[in-house]
């Protein structure tokens, strides 16, 4: 600290002050992040007040007029709510679950493989989906469902059984979101849970072996147990954005396809098509903030929950 | 995998009867294998077929495709998709241009910010360093959403219609900052203490002493970033509607969603072009995904071992 304090100025007598000073160079590198957050997640936190305003783009959010809960009542009227809060966790649920069985099976079997040559190929291909977008994955899906041109058409009338069109019939989609969105994800969790899986100490495997057990018994006694605390982690922290949607996975793929919507509709989605018509921000706004109070609820409580059963796992 | 059998099989009596253990623990074994390998075959087709789809389309000329659907294989080779996708480039090229540009200065940024925030937070000597990180983390946890947030850059930051609007969204995630505290604490304080002792300030030890050592990390955060980047269609979606300022993915995507709006025109009898009719529909589709996404696909075997490295960093949860 000594050759720093050469330029030290007079001002600086408040402990505060002085603390600040000594760290100036460390508050300096902490500025850009600080701006950022305080400019892209503080200040629309701030802007949560248009939700109980009638916002006009002219007077910005402050100069809005207030309106109480107008348009809370709107969202409620729209009778939609409790369907698209329904979607949205049922959805969220079944990507967290069916994601982290396939993430977890994946790299236990991947593990148990010898050939590294097989595991670094298969590796490779399963994080192949990760890398592209929704946009891509829509267009892959036009190929293959297609009802004119379609890979399964195609098969379908080639062993003489119908063709179907399922951009018309809701019916498989929920089945269908769950499994792209798994295809897109599992290759980089499964890499994730690999990681913990190769830090376990082979000597357990040892001693488990040597006294007897089965390799089912030592996934289960040993591998299972090694990989909870992650498992943990990784649940809480896709449970804290369990009321927010994928986005990107139901624009592209689902839209605004009206015959698939009643399937496959959630809060987001309303929220993007209730921004983009301006007459619906105010209600864009309300359902916005439930969902937002929603997450926040939810992680609070569950975290608050597992500290009091198992403290080493909560997130907080 | 060597150690199990024989070890099983050495094992001193103690009342077990360790050869019929070793027995039932190959057989499980070898039964696990087999499955194993089966499972994870036909996932691995999964995963890169409709890639060969994608693929093999872009190179099959259109009336082949009419006749025999999506194959995996080339029935007539043809480059008429390519060929009209670059008769008129001027739309791809803008788009390239903003993707790319977008690209290297996002994520050069995004690491620097990343790389920079997270030493300062891992410092332990770095006073309220704690409610620092709180700071940050609590935007995790709770958001304003999209409507304050979308008022907020196109009303007050002005993004419509501007670069900006491709570059700052995408530039800092709480998560990438965490994996670089985590990445970073592994480092020897011993390096930044010394150096203090030297007399160099923080910003010189951070930038000669720190970053050098590392490198995964910057791949990795590199990869990530470059990867958001690349793939964002989202802010073009909502702040974009020159064409000469959309990115790559949204071009993709609007391009693709009009030759579906053309095709529905025809089908419900509605007078159309002919000369639009008869454009190479589907395989224009396809051969304009190869474009957007070959660049990031073909660097995906030169960066994968970093890829993997750099996520087993974030798993290690400091």
């Amino acid at each position: 600290m000594d050759g720093l304090s050469a330029g030290a100025p007079r001002r600086a007598r408040s402990p505060f002050a002085k603390t600040a000073w000594n760290n100036r160079y460390l508050l300096l590198m902490l500025l850009p992040a600080i701006l950022y957050v305080v400019v892209f997640s503080y200040l629309p936190m701030a802007g949560i007040v248009v939700a109980f305003k009638n916002f006009n783009y002219q007077k910005g959010i402050f100069g809005s007029d207030w309106v109480g809960l107008k348009n809370f009542r709107f969202l409620l009227m729209s009778n939609k709510l409790w369907f698209l809060t329904r979607n949205t966790l049922l959805y969220n649920l079944a990507f967290i679950s069916v994601g982290m069985a396939l993430e977890v099976g994946f790299a236990i079997v991947i593990n148990e493989l010898a050939s590294k040559r097989f595991k670094r190929l298969f590796q490779s291909f399963m994080f192949l989906p990760y890398f592209i977008s929704w946009v891509v994955v829509a267009a892959i899906l036009q190929a293959v469902f297609s009802y004119e041109y379609g890979l399964l058409n195609g098969l379908l009338s080639s062993v003489g059984a119908g063709r179907v069109n399922l951009y018309a019939d809701a019916g498989p989609w929920p089945y269908l979101l769950v499994a792209f969105r798994a295809w897109k994800t599992v290759g980089y969790g499964t890499v994730v849970y690999l990681a913990t899986i190769t830090g376990i100490d082979p000597e357990l495997h040892e001693a488990a072996s040597i006294d007897g057990a089965s390799l089912i018994q030592r996934i289960r006694r040993i591998t299972l147990p090694c990989l909870a605390p992650t498992m943990a982690i990784m649940f809480l922290l896709a449970l804290g954005q369990v009321f927010r949607g994928d986005f990107g996975l139901f624009y592209q793929l689902i839209g605004n396809n009206a015959l698939l919507l009643p399937k496959a509709d959630i809060l987001d989605l309303f929220i993007y098509r209730a921004l983009s018509s301006t007459s619906d921000l105010g209600m864009a706004s309300a359902a916005g903030l439930y969902q937002s109070v929603l997450c926040f609820a939810t992680i609070m409580a569950v975290n608050a929950l597992i500290k009091k059963l198992q403290p080493d796992y909560s997130l907080f | 995998m060597e150690g199990t059998t024989p070890n099983a099989a050495l094992a001193p009596g103690a009342g077990r009867p360790g050869k019929i253990a070793g027995k039932i623990v190959q057989r499980d074994r070898a039964v696990f294998c087999a499955a194993g390998y089966a499972l994870v075959t036909l996932y691995g087709l999964l995963c890169v077929l409709p890639f060969v789809l994608v693929l093999v389309t872009s190179f099959t000329s259109e009336a082949a495709l009419m006749r025999h659907g999506y194959t995996f294989f080339i029935k007539e080779f043809s480059l008429e998709a390519y060929r009209l996708a670059f008769r008129n480039p001027q739309r791809i090229l803008w788009a390239y241009r903003n993707t790319v540009c977008a690209t290297a200065v996002g994520s050069t940024l995004a690491v620097l910010i990343a790389t920079m925030t997270g030493y300062v937070l891992q410092r332990k000597d770095f006073p309220q360093r704690n409610k620092f990180s709180l700071f940050f983390f609590f935007t995790t946890l709770f958001n304003g959403g999209l409507v304050p947030t979308y008022i907020l850059c196109a009303r007050y930051l002005k993004f419509r219609n501007n670069y900006i609007a491709l570059v700052l969204p995408l530039m800092f995630s709480v998560w990438n900052m965490i994996i670089a505290k985590s990445y970073i604490k592994s480092i020897p304080f011993e390096i930044t203490e010394s150096a203090k002792v030297d007399g160099a300030n923080d910003v010189l030890i951070f930038y000669r002493l720190i970053l050098p050592l590392c490198k995964p990390l910057i791949a990795t955060l590199g990869l990530f970033s470059a990867l958001a980047y690349w793939n964002d269609w989202y802010n073009t979606l909502l702040y974009i509607t020159k064409e000469e300022r959309m990115s790559l993915q949204y071009f993709l995507q609007e391009m693709i969603n009009s030759i579906q709006a053309l095709k529905n025109l025809v089908s419900i009898g509605a007078t159309v072009d002919a000369s639009l009719v008869s454009l190479p529909q589907e395989t224009l589709k396809m051969g304009m995904t190869v474009i957007t996404t070959g660049p990031i696909i073909l660097l995906y075997p030169f960066v994968q071992r970093y890829f993997v490295k750099g996520l087993t960093i974030g798993a290690v949860k400091g």
